[in-house]
């Protein structure tokens, strides 16, 4: 087993009936680290979560948090780690203040109710029962419950899942909060945008393995700096030309829009130029973008992470 | 407090009982009123059944008590806490029923306090300790409403609670004595009517307190935090084990018990004349 890290997860196998949902998971994450779990459903994230919370028992393969062994280190496991589970709630009839105060109570070291409360934005809701929440308050409460005793490592499951855009900007801002106190922090999401933004390091989950590891900057580099280059044209073009053009390892045509996938972004531009003058054609727009986990993704799998 | 079920089954509705047995087959007569009270103590303790084994199938199914599962608190704790709960919530309504009989209904004397208290006490666990085996063997709140609805109209019917038991037909009260219902019920009129003592109960009160324990160490075994778990087919026959002390005392009740005769006299307690010298006993 590999030493020193926070979490190491190695050769995971898990199946539910003929369902393989883990085909040999390994990855490791250091202390203080935010560590993201990126795959479309189905992956296997939240089955390697479930077995790093203690909630599954794995068929084969070890896992290790803090040097525990989260199946068989009960209560003093229990202590270290905080969870914000999916597919989970409170009783309806539970108020914000008493479900941390009741959380918090099952611990001997705990964070107070009000300094959680302030931190996440509860104050207002301290009294409202758990059933009054929208779903972002209800996120903000698991978080909230999640570190409600303190705990080293804190995993959280698709902490995003189903809340609208501005809500989900609300929920990245507590994570980077959560960044600044050291916490090594496992994220399991399907959203791109969420793993580049938070996780210093991110491991693509894929039917069940783990199919690229990385920074998202190295993970960037490693799919071959291909540059994205979005252009509308007057006229469509049919010929497949585009695709000769210096510089272009690829091209497809995408509703209005072309999508050129270039090594050398200047000399496609000019030739680009050149080419459309060439055929009395003329460009309506161009929008060029740096690799993104999503262009990663469909490199690696040929498929799109969709919602 | 805030559930429903909960404050229909344990407030609500042997409250309702009282109200109906007390005005109308009380007649309004004061004699008659600690037998009905002792039948509404008993649909209190035995409404413990339902409250707790549908809050814990609810609690189940919403993945509420996964939440729990990455907390330190393990099974035990969880069933022991909601019986705790649900036992401090009983003695209000308890306080409340013995408040309504002495004010509305005019009944003199408590009875036996200590021996009602005791009664109560255990009764209560034991029924929702059956209530959680049923919560635990069950896979959906459907089933466990059905099997809920038997076993309740079976301990609400052929246990004296509602219809007394002496006019029970005599196979039935043969089966009768098998039930936990039957001796909680007889024990509170006993305790009721007749002052019986602590000793005098004593079969009574230790078969219920050791089908409470079995119930109880079976519901934790049993227990399941996830949704999508099932129950395992073994998982009845255990169940089955928590009946084992009134199997025993139904056996030894059908050979040499004095089931019926407390019963009947009981019974007739309602159309004695009011005796001071009984309520001074």
């Amino acid at each position: 087993m590999l030493t020193g890290s926070t979490i190491e997860v190695l050769n995971l196998t898990k199946s539910y009936g003929d369902v393989q949902a883990l085909r040999g998971v390994s990855f490791a994450v250091n202390e203080g680290e935010v560590f993201g779990l990126l795959g479309p459903n189905g992956a296997g994230k939240t089955s390697t979560v479930e077995i790093l919370e203690g909630l599954r028992t794995p068929d084969s393969g070890s896992v290790s948090v803090c040097g525990l062994d989260p199946q068989t280190s009960g209560a003093e496991y229990k202590y270290v780690m905080g969870a914000a589970l999916q597919a989970t709630a409170l009783p309806d009839k539970m108020r914000v203040a008493e479900a941390l105060d009741l959380f918090g109570s099952f611990y001997p070291k705990r964070r107070g109710t009000k300094e959680l409360m302030g931190r996440f934005g509860l104050e207002e809701k301290r009294n409202a029962f758990y059933s009054q929440l929208s779903g972002g308050q209800k996120q903000r409460l698991a978080l909230a419950l999640a570190l409600v005793n303190d705990p080293r490592v804190v995993f959280l499951d698709e902490p995003t899942a189903g809340l609208d855009p501005q809500v989900r900007r609300e929920i990245y801002d507590i994570i980077e909060e959560l960044k600044k106190e050291k916490k090594t922090i496992l994220i399991t999401t399907h959203y791109i945008e969420e793993a580049e933004k938070l996780c210093d390091r991110v491991a693509i989950v894929d039917h069940g393995k783990v199919i690229a590891l990385g920074t998202p900057r190295e993970l960037k580099e490693r799919s071959g700096a291909v540059t994205r280059i979005s252009v509308r044209l007057a006229k469509p073009e049919t010929n497949g030309a585009l695709g000769k053009l210096e510089g272009v390892t690829e091209c497809r045509a995408e509703a209005d829009d072309y999508l050129l996938y270039s090594t050398r972004v200047p000399r496609t531009i000019v030739a680009l130029v050149k080419h459309l003058e060439e055929q009395n054609n003329e460009l309506v727009s161009l929008e060029i973008s740096a690799p993104s986990l999503e262009d990663i993704f469909l490199e690696l799998t040929g498929r799109r992470l969709r919602d | 407090m805030r559930n429903r079920a909960f404050l229909f089954f344990s407030l609500i509705m042997p409250i309702t009982f009282l109200f109906i047995y007390a005005g109308i087959f009380g007649r309004g007569r004061v004699q008659a009123v600690p037998y009905l009270l002792a039948e509404v103590l008993a649909l209190t303790v035995m409404g413990s059944f339902w409250g707790l084994s549908v809050q814990l199938v609810t609690f189940r199914e919403q993945g509420i008590l996964r939440r729990f599962r990455v907390t330190p608190v393990g099974a035990s704790a969880m069933l022991a806490s909601s019986l705790l709960s649900n036992y401090f919530l009983t003695l209000p309504t308890i306080a409340i029923e013995f408040f309504l009989s002495r004010s509305v209904f005019h009944m003199s004397g408590l009875g036996n306090v200590l021996s009602i208290f005791v009664l109560v006490t255990i009764g209560t666990v034991t029924f929702a300790s059956l209530g959680l085996i049923v919560a635990s063997v069950t896979n959906t709140m459907q089933e466990t409403q059905i099997i809920n609805q038997i076993i309740w109209f079976v301990f609400l019917f052929i246990s004296g609670a509602t219809i007394p038991f002496p006019m029970l037909p005599s196979m039935v009260q043969a089966v009768a004595v098998f039930l936990p219902a039957t001796y909680l019920v007889s024990g509170l009129q006993r305790s009721m009517i007749d002052h019986t003592n602590l000793p005098g109960l004593g079969m009574y009160l230790a078969s219920l307190g050791g089908c409470a324990v079995i119930a109880f160490v079976i519901a934790a075994q049993l227990f399941r935090w996830e949704p999508e778990s099932k129950a395992p087919r073994q998982a009845k026959l255990w169940a089955a084990a928590a009946v084992v002390p009134f199997l025993l005392l139904g056996v030894w009740e059908t050979v040499n018990g004095d089931l019926r005769s407390h019963a009947m006299k009981n019974l007739q307690s309602i159309r004695e004349p009011y005796s001071i010298e009984r309520i001074e006993h």
